[in-house]
């Protein structure tokens, strides 16, 4: 009785417990290294490079931002970069949901999984380099095409656009497929089944049930599959035309920062590669706005 | 499971699985091609290469410094593991465990880095390392590919602690357990299966990260993806071959990681974060 009367009287709870009560307290302070250190390597950098992209070699603080875009020659790096990246992003989700649909009845995924798996982690320098062996004009693509009398000459596929574009494909598409999977294996089949028990046709059932759960996952997927292809660099270096159509944006950053040594150019690149490809995610995001409105879990319970 | 049977369904049926056996052949022609050459003595317009040997290893091993390579490679890559394990498992602990004001904010930093191009951060991280002195060098390598190694632990981290049942701890804690006992004892055999399966994860994805090494490494802090990107950059000076087991080299190094890796992992996990196992196994 004693206790609980000074305990009312003093002037509330202390500091200590009113700051765990928001949720700080010892354990809290566990975040520090890491958002310590992702300020130090992440934020600081960018903010420096966004000033340093700001502080031309001569010029007034516009200079950098001005020059890249009355240059055709840097411009169009960005229309080369959608050029590839959209395609095979489009690409790759779209053919990514069929198959992940049938992968799901599979009682064996794993093998499939894994062996789609092994591009993503060689890793884009290895695929640029089996692929110019590989798609090369003696290479076994052509040859084989050739062997079934598909076509009279090796195509050339190596060294351009196509190049670049297969193996943004073959690193590209088991990232999609492996992350539509994931999604498509989250709904429940319960209620497939229910459907199916009503009478719904497969495509009804697709378009109908498993579209609108799986839109926010398939946003997600196209956004990170999206990034990826965006960032193609070197598979754009070895394999494409360098010079030529596949002058992607990060080709054009890496040359003004590492071989003019301009790191302030470089900079303003990098800040306009990345503004580009918000740009196209915020846009792909407004997009599930339109179509789908409702809880953003798939449908278990 | 429901099945349709009429012939429409059935050609689709099979139009995907033809879609994705030509897939899968051609990544394997894409591997095998590369094993293949790596092999050959002379390999110029046919089927298979006109005959076989193994001298191109150690060509490749003693003209690309394979022993120093691989050593700093591996260096490299280990630092970049201990250190983003133990900084994202104690920070994810704090972000599973605990809800103040901020942290909505703090999650958007660490999933930044994840989201943009490696190259847009890259060459301002770049600028600043060599501005300080560390570019170039074994630890700025270790710090540039710290940048989305800690947010990957992190992230991968978050609902592996949030599956762990916070009475577990409570109850150890009734019964007198100190904070490093807690620790040890409770939390560090629970969250085993999900660090070695992040920590590895870190290791495949490090060892395949390309654009942040190459843009801060020196001559004596290449790793292995980047003097294949020299070597084929390059190509010409050297023998294909050459190049080839070098890339050999490099996959088998990626593949015995991945394939420890698949032990402990859902491989649709390596890439959904924050997923949990399906419902239906």
């Amino acid at each position: 009785m004693m206790s609980v009367v000074t305990a009312g009287a003093s002037p509330g709870p202390s500091l200590r417990k009113r700051l765990a009560a928001r949720g700080l307290d010892g354990t809290t302070l566990l975040v520090l290294p890491g958002i310590v250190a992702t300020l130090l390597l992440f934020v600081y950098p960018f903010l420096y490079g966004v000033v340093d992209s700001l502080a031309p070699k001569e010029g007034p603080w516009f200079t950098n931002y001005v020059k890249f875009f009355s240059e055709p020659f840097q411009y169009d790096t960005i229309f080369a970069t959608l050029w590839l990246a959209l395609p095979v992003t489009i690409i790759n989700v779209l053919v990514a949901i069929p198959i992940a649909f049938r992968v799901r009845l599979m009682r064996r995924q794993r093998l499939l999984t894994t062996i789609l798996v092994l591009p993503v982690t060689l890793g884009t320098v290895l695929v640029a380099d089996g692929l110019l062996n590989y798609l090369g004009p003696r290479g076994w693509f052509n040859r084989s095409l050739m062997f079934l009398d598909l076509i009279d000459h090796p195509l050339r596929l190596t060294n351009n656009y196509w190049g670049v574009f297969a193996s943004l494909v073959i690193t590209g598409f088991p990232f999609a497929f492996l992350l539509t999977l994931s999604y498509v294996s989250g709904i429940d089949p319960a209620i497939e089944q229910a459907a199916a028990t009503l009478g719904a046709k497969a495509r009804q059932r697709f378009m109908r049930i498993f579209l609108p759960l799986l839109a926010p996952g398939l946003i997600v997927t196209f956004c990170l599959a999206f990034v990826q292809a965006f960032s193609v660099f070197p598979s754009a270096v070895l394999l494409g035309a360098p010079s030529g159509p596949t002058r992607v944006i990060s080709i054009a950053a890496y040359q003004a920062a590492f071989e003019q040594y301009d790191h302030s150019m470089g900079a303003a690149i990098a800040i306009i590669m990345g503004l580009v490809q918000l740009v196209v995610i915020l846009a792909v995001l407004s997009l599930r706005q339109v179509l789908y409105r409702g809880p953003a879990a798939g449908g278990k319970g | 499971m429901i099945r349709d049977n009429g012939l429409a369904s059935r050609l689709w049926r099979f139009a995907i699985w033809a879609v994705v056996v030509l897939f899968v052949l051609n990544l394997l022609g894409v591997i095998i091609a590369v094993v293949v050459n790596s092999l050959s003595t002379r390999w110029l317009g046919t089927w298979l290469p006109a005959g076989w040997t193994s001298h191109w290893y150690v060509d490749a091993w003693r003209e690309f410094q394979l022993t120093p390579v691989l050593i700093v490679t591996f260096e490299i890559v280990f630092a970049v593991v201990i250190i983003s394990g133990l900084v994202g498992v104690t920070t994810a602990y704090a972000l599973a465990r605990r809800d103040f004001p901020g942290k909505r904010l703090m999650v958007l930093i660490f999933l930044l880095p994840l989201l943009l191009p490696p190259l847009t951060y890259g060459i301002p991280l770049a600028t600043v390392l060599y501005r300080l002195g560390v570019g170039g060098t074994f630890w700025g390598v270790v710090l540039a590919n710290l940048v989305p190694a800690i947010p990957f632990v992190v992230l991968v981290m978050i609902p592996f602690i949030e599956q762990i049942d916070p009475r577990i701890e409570q109850a150890a804690r009734v019964f007198g357990a100190s904070t490093t006992s807690l620790f040890v004892r409770i939390l560090l055999p629970l969250l085993l299966p999900g660090m070695l399966a992040a920590l590895l994860l870190v290791l495949v994805r490090t060892l395949a990260m390309f654009e942040l090494t190459f843009l801060t490494a020196g001559p004596t802090s290449q790793t292995l993806v980047v003097s294949l990107y020299y070597a084929v950059f390059a190509s010409g000076v050297r023998a294909s071959q050459s190049i080839d087991a070098m890339a050999v080299v490099y996959m088998v190094t990626t593949l015995f990681w991945l394939i420890i890796a698949l032990q402990f992992v859902n491989p649709t996990q390596i890439v959904a974060r924050a997923k949990q196992q399906p419902a239906n196994p």
